[in-house]
């Protein structure tokens, strides 16, 4: 569970149904990632990466779970200060998620 | 249509219930406001990808395209008879008065008579691992499949306890998903006992059938009676460790896991707006009293649905349907009552195939023996079953809501709805009382985390005062 052996590069969705809409280019940690229009931000993120956000009161990262808008663990930081339910929020063209990268921790 | 002095009726939820129940109260010329948190109508079990993800409904719905198309084209049909507002919250219900948030930022809303039709979610009981990133609820994998056309992880073991599980390991299977193992952690004995009374409703026990039919034929394992269950991983999942009916463990190699043990009702709202609740011993959780025709105990307050009393989508559009006949029965207004007996008919049929369901499904309540103190309950801010049972025996929390005050839990952003009903099982199973006599968490506004920014316009600007 120690952040050091964590390779979150790897994705954690897969998908089995291949979109033909828009590609959607946005941003993970500063880093250009892309997406599908359509696609929520938990699948933007999950389809690039294995989580989605630190948690807060101890080691270790979250992915989300209900993908309701109930558990609330899915909430991201974005860059412009907003933080979003990435369950219950479509990915946009230019959004700047915030895993790792938030300057005050 | 909308007659002058025509009550305000509002409906919360625009899942199978809520749709109906909209659909009643329009065709009386009502205009019902319908309100709903998603962009789309047709709620969880039906839910509609979003713009851009869309695709036929067959290929999301199975069996139920029929029956999923017919409740999102409902709104369209109704035009202008419905105020429906997507998108928006209902985050508090003060007396008549219901506080909304949405799209064009916070409001108040008096009514005259609410529907409640807020839904379930998936049951959740703690386990070792189940905070990895890659454990979702089984809710949580079936709508990543449906909303979204991609599966929780490359290789997936499902777990479950209840008829959620084989249908979801058959469509996971069907899209082409790699499913390392469908582990239902009851047995199999009461499927077999209970099976004869499920004829009640014969099509859905086939169906349930069918499903494991073809999951067997594709190769699918399924297992039954799992307890022990573990997920090991190093900062994600990398195995699903589980003991059968004999004793032995086994290991599965799988990169995400979709668990979930039955259904919960959402019944916060139901609590802001002054329902009482029992406590139903079948699926050992709280819920709001309702009459067979829908009423509450608390005045012009109805309910109808999974959020109300767990019984699926075929149950929720027909309670919804009855709920808003006696609704305006209620009102004065003519109902066909010939109507009203069929559904009740098909009511009473249905409550006696989900006791069976129930009954073959039964509570895994043996998941939660022997957990280790260690283990974090509330994943909202990682409090540990270890600090329940301190509370518990050291600081004398007997209730959940003393319980909560002393450890947080039931306090974090979900509000209780993913680790209260195991807190609930541990405290009683720590103080050797019944679960009933430890209480449920008392629903607080606002009901879901809403952004405080929201209502920076609500705060006078200052020398902008009258």
């Amino acid at each position: 569970m120690t952040d050091a052996s964590v390779s979150p590069s790897r994705p954690l969705f897969r998908r089995l149904v291949e979109r033909t809409g828009a590609t959607i280019r946005f941003f993970i940690d500063g880093r250009p990632a892309e997406a599908r229009a359509g696609d929520l931000l938990i699948t933007a993120i999950l389809t690039n990466r294995s989580d989605l956000r630190r948690f807060e009161f101890a080691d270790g990262h979250r992915a989300g779970f209900c993908l309701m808008g109930a558990c609330q663990d899915c909430w991201v930081d974005l860059a412009d200060g907003r933080s979003v339910r990435s369950c219950s929020t479509l990915v946009e063209d230019g959004m700047h998620v915030l895993v790792d990268g938030r300057v005050n921790g | 249509m909308n007659a002058p002095f025509a009550p305000r009726v509002v409906v919360v939820g625009a899942g199978p219930a809520g749709l109906r129940a909209t659909e009643v109260l329009a065709e009386a010329g009502l205009r019902p406001v319908l309100i709903d948190e998603a962009p789309r109508s047709g709620g969880q079990i039906y839910r509609r990808p979003p713009v851009g993800a869309e695709r036929p409904a067959t290929d999301l719905y199975g069996f139920e395209a029929g029956k999923a198309v017919a409740l999102h084209d409902l709104l369209g049909r109704l035009g202008d008879r419905v105020d429906h507002r997507s998108a928006t919250l209902v985050w508090a219900i003060e007396g008549r008065r219901l506080s909304l948030l949405g799209p064009e930022g916070p409001s108040v809303l008096d009514f005259d008579a609410l529907v409640l039709a807020t839904g379930a979610m998936d049951r959740v009981l703690p386990f070792p691992g189940w905070t990895l990133p890659g454990v979702f609820t089984l809710g949580a994998a079936q709508i990543a499949l449906k909303a979204q056309g991609v599966a929780i992880g490359s290789k997936v073991a499902l777990v479950g306890a209840g008829p959620l599980l084989p249908l979801v390991t058959r469509q996971y299977a069907k899209a082409g998903a790699e499913v390392a193992l469908s582990l239902d952690a009851t047995p199999f004995l009461p499927k077999l006992l209970h099976g004869p009374s499920m004829l009640a409703s014969p099509s859905t026990l086939l169906k349930g059938l069918w499903y494991m039919a073809a999951n067997a034929a594709s190769g699918v394992p399924q297992r039954f009676g799992a307890t022990g269950l573990r997920v090991e991983g190093d900062g994600r999942v990398e195995a699903l460790v589980w003991r059968d009916g004999r004793g032995r463990d086994h290991r599965v190699a799988c990169d995400a896991v979709g668990a979930s043990f039955g259904l919960r009702s959402e019944i916060q709202l139901a609590d802001l707006a002054g329902c009482r609740m029992e406590f139903d011993e079948l699926t050992r959780q709280w819920r709001p009293i309702r009459t067979s025709e829908g009423r509450s105990t608390a005045p012009d307050v109805w309910l109808a649905g999974d959020g109300a009393t767990i019984g699926g989508a075929d149950v929720a559009e027909l309670a919804g349907t009855r709920t808003a006949l006696a609704l305006l029965a209620d009102r004065g207004i003519a109902v066909d009552t010939t109507r009203i007996a069929r559904l009740d008919a098909a009511l009473a049929r249905q409550r006696r195939f989900r006791v069976a369901v129930e009954k073959a499904y039964p509570f895994p309540r043996a998941l939660l023996d022997g957990l280790a103190d260690d283990l974090m309950l509330c994943r909202c801010e990682g409090v540990t079953v270890g600090a329940l049972r301190a509370a518990a025996t050291t600081r004398g929390a007997d209730e959940m809501n003393r319980l909560k005050a002393f450890t947080r839990i039931g306090m974090g952003r979900c509000q209780g709805r993913v680790c209260g009903q195991a807190a609930a099982e541990i405290l009683a199973a720590t103080l050797d009382r019944p679960i009933a006599e430890v209480g449920r968490l008392r629903g607080n506004p606002p009901v879901k985390p809403i952004p405080i920014g929201a209502f920076a316009g609500a705060f006078a600007t200052e020398g902008e005062r009258a």
